[in-house]
């Protein structure tokens, strides 16, 4: 009698793992890196111009289109940095300046969009403002922007995950993303982060401390 | 060479309209909403009346060229029902390649720009661009 309810419950279980291996529940994925983790850049490019359109209807201007977008960005963002920390089998935790950014540069951005973000640079003005610079963002190229919202930058949404991975790493920072055209590229896209004083304060009382 | 290009939605009403040669006579917007529309009914019309069966299982059964003395017009028709129009010299017989590859253009830098909404002209200044680099190959 037990070895037959037995043999049902090993059978219903087969079938239940038979189920659970082709499951797409999202948390019962592996999280190391699979060689079919890609998603086609056409379905998120209508994900996301949807995600602006949605976005758009719900306020009243472009400084508050881009700080949703940003928003989005910042969910994003936390967990691809968990993702990416626990994949790259780092021990550490980057959390000066400099570090960070040439982790964002390199591994977020390989995990995000397939390449290296294209340069890392420090603006002369400002000692606080860095600028992260992508020539042709994926998930922005097909992006036309209409000449009444010449200022709106789709890029908020990066810059939103950005953001959240600066906070994640110690070093908070505001960050917003630009449109600066060049040469042969119409879509070329500047993040630009302007850290906190008590952050940048931080770091001069560290590199204060290693020079001697 | 292609002369110029025209996209009629589902509707019949004209959402892109470009002339790539300057040395013959232009058309007015007017006249080319009304040859949008007119187009647009004659296509149906040829749908209609085609002797051939309708199993093909395309949707393209409509007028595909119009050959004229000084030039040869190309119409494909996509299954949800827009026409992509070319006005070309009698060098180019076919263009079904060239005016797929439109229809390519179109989807990737019209639908899927969160500003274009559906049915209306399409202004959109990396689809101008990218035209213009596809027009200047043929």
């Amino acid at each position: 009698m037990a070895s037959s309810q037995q043999q049902q419950v090993q059978s219903m279980l087969k079938l239940d793992t038979k189920q659970s291996k082709r499951s797409t529940l999202l948390l019962e994925q592996p999280v190391t890196r699979q060689r079919r983790d890609k998603v086609s850049l056409s379905a998120f490019a209508f994900l996301f111009a949807e995600m602006i359109r949605y976005t758009q209807n719900r306020v009243l201007g472009i400084q508050d289109l881009e700080t949703k977008l940003n928003e989005l960005g910042q969910r994003v963002g936390v967990r691809v940095f968990e993702l990416t920390m626990s994949r790259e089998k780092t021990v550490r935790r980057e959390t000066r300046v400099l570090q960070m950014l040439v982790y964002i540069n390199s591994v977020v951005w390989r995990a995000l969009f397939d390449k290296p973000a294209d340069s890392l640079e420090r603006s002369t003005e400002n000692e606080d403002e860095y600028m992260i610079t992508d020539n042709e963002p994926d998930i922005l190229k097909y992006i036309s922007v209409p000449k009444e919202m010449a200022s709106f930058s789709p890029g908020a949404f990066i810059s939103g995950i950005v953001e959240s991975i600066s906070v994640c790493c110690q070093c908070p920072a505001r960050v917003t993303s630009h449109v600066v055209p060049a040469e042969g590229m119409p879509v070329r896209t500047v993040i630009l982060l302007k850290f906190d004083k008590d952050v940048m304060e931080r770091e001069k009382r560290l590199e204060a401390g290693k020079s001697k | 060479m292609i002369h110029s290009v025209f996209i009629i939605n589902r509707s019949g009403g004209l959402i892109y309209n470009k002339n790539y040669n300057t040395h013959i006579a232009q058309l007015s917007s007017n006249e080319a909403l009304i040859f949008a529309g007119t187009f647009h009914g004659i296509h149906a019309l040829a749908s209609r009346i085609a002797p051939t069966a309708k199993a093909t299982g395309t949707k393209d059964t409509g007028i595909q060229t119009i050959d004229t003395k000084n030039f040869r017009l190309h119409c494909f028709q996509t299954p949800t029902g827009i026409k992509f129009i070319a006005a070309t010299d009698l060098l180019h017989t076919r263009l079904a390649e060239a005016l797929t590859r439109i229809y390519e253009l179109y989807c990737d830098y019209a639908l899927k720009s969160p500003f274009y909404n559906l049915e209306m002209p399409v202004r959109s200044d990396m689809f101008d661009a990218k035209l213009l680099q596809l027009v200047q190959q043929h």
